[in-house]
């Protein structure tokens, strides 16, 4: 119990760093994300084929190749250390940035992929009946109901890159995991730092989960008339 | 290339066992997460509020908090419990647990984790109508079991379950920090060796896209013998 009390507050501390990366790595994620997700309906084969791929690789392999191959592969490349490029690469935390950011990148392409593929075509159809110009009938009709179809998806993955900020702690960095193992090492009392570490990621999830239920109502089409 | 070697002057043999330590793990996680997901996914079905409680419990942990964590839970957790039931019994050594059970213990309640979920749909899914058809048939329960429930209850399961297999297959290059010597601590042995982490570590990857590869045809095969009548 002491020990609870006592690691309480250092794992706090490593929280904020937990919420960073996950924060960041989804904000960029999303850019990425929506980048493939519009190639990939590209006519151009080649450009279909790059984002095919990109989600294929980073989808089929664990997170924890893909950041080590990012923190300690790049840095063997002789030019990469020359170039700006190292002022980034050099750093654990871009690195762990980077690494997330292409991950859930992938997996959001192919959720807001299949969120737009989903769309009724007629809907669209009717849109253009109507006389509505191109633009109008994406921000306002499109949009919202592909955005409404992937916040089940979206949320899920949230909470996966959420967990998978942990692994910053395999390149050096102190986050919430990266701490609770320092505890656990020097004390040898996994049980309670578990207890309190874990409870602070329920926490989140729980917050994520309730997040999205709440946009999910804001988007629920079908309430509003 | 030369890295890449079969026997002592390259790492192909390391890697190669190192792959086959990768498929053990994760095999033997998946199945222990099964048996996990056959309780679970029983328990949150019942009518009883308690056991509802617990499966709802075990599904929102294990899936909420994140797979290391877990492992270092286990890991350090794993022989001081150990030693705690040896000092009962009068034994005060240090014991090491295996790191092969440590792992595939930890991972397999994380993919039981999901698997509670996948089966607990897969028999909500299923027509109530078809349990009593059964039995007014006369057919007896182990039968109407294999021969009707499960059959159905796989052809809706089979893409989720390959889903988890995938999640499983990922989670075991974690096990690498206890040091069990899969596909991703082999890299990391080699790349620390011969200084060349680039090298290993994509081949690590191409390793893993190989097997997540394989399983995906394989889901795919048997997801067609089991939508035969569909």
């Amino acid at each position: 119990m002491d020990l609870m009390i006592e690691s309480f507050p250092k794992l706090l501390n490593a929280t904020s760093l937990t919420i960073q990366l996950t924060l960041l790595s989804l904000f960029f994620g999303i850019f990425v994300g929506a980048f493939f997700a519009i190639l990939r309906t590209s006519k151009i084969k080649i450009f279909y084929y790059i984002s095919y791929y990109y989600s294929y690789v980073f989808r089929g392999t664990p997170l924890l190749v893909q950041i080590f191959i990012i923190y300690f592969g790049l840095a063997q490349i002789e030019w990469i250390r020359e170039s700006f490029l190292w002022i980034v690469l050099k750093e654990p935390y871009s690195c762990a940035i980077i690494a997330f950011t292409l991950n859930t990148g992938a997996y959001t392409s192919e959720i807001f992929r299949s969120a737009f593929e989903t769309v009724n075509k007629g809907i669209l159809e009717a849109a253009e009946g109507l006389g509505l110009n191109k633009m109008y009938t994406f921000f306002k009709i499109k949009l919202p109901i592909a955005i409404k179809q992937s916040l089940p998806a979206y949320g899920n993955e949230m909470i996966l890159m959420l967990k998978g900020t942990s692994l910053a702690s395999t390149v050096t960095l102190l986050d919430l995991t990266g701490v609770a193992k320092h505890i656990i090492s020097t004390t040898f009392r996994p049980v309670e730092v578990f207890v309190v570490a874990g409870s602070i990621y329920l926490l989140m999830t729980f917050l994520i989960h309730n997040l999205i239920k709440f946009l999910e109502k804001k988007y629920d089409y079908e309430s509003l008339n | 290339m030369s890295l890449l070697a079969y026997g002592d002057t390259g790492w192909g043999d390391e890697l190669f066992y190192a792959t086959i330590m990768t498929i053990a793990v994760a095999l033997t996680a998946i199945i222990i997460g099964f048996l996990l997901a056959g309780v679970f996914a029983s328990f949150k079905l019942s009518n009883n509020k308690i056991l509802n409680l617990i499966g709802g419990f075990y599904t929102t942990v294990f899936r909420g908090v994140p797979e290391l964590l877990v492992i270092y839970l286990f890991f350090f957790g794993g022989s001081g419990a150990v030693m705690f039931v040896a000092k009962v019994f009068g034994y005060n050594g240090y014991i090491e647990v295996n790191a092969f059970l440590t792992g595939a213990i930890s991972i397999g309640i994380i993919s039981g984790a999901y698997s509670t979920e996948v089966f607990r749909g897969a028999i909500q899914s299923i027509n109530q109508g078809q349990f009593e058809a059964s039995k007014v048939l006369g057919l007896k329960k182990k039968i109407y079991y294999y021969k009707i429930i499960i059959p159905q209850m796989l052809r809706l399961a089979l893409p989720n379950i390959s889903n988890v297999w995938q999640i499983t297959l990922k989670d075991t290059s974690l096990i690498s920090v206890t040091g069990l010597v899969e596909i991703m601590r082999q890299s990391y042995i080699a790349a620390g060796y011969t200084r060349d982490p680039l090298f290993f570590y994509s081949f690590a990857a191409v390793l893993y896209l190989f097997l997540t590869f394989l399983s995906m045809k394989l889901f795919n095969q048997l997801e067609k013998n089991y939508s035969k009548g569909y």
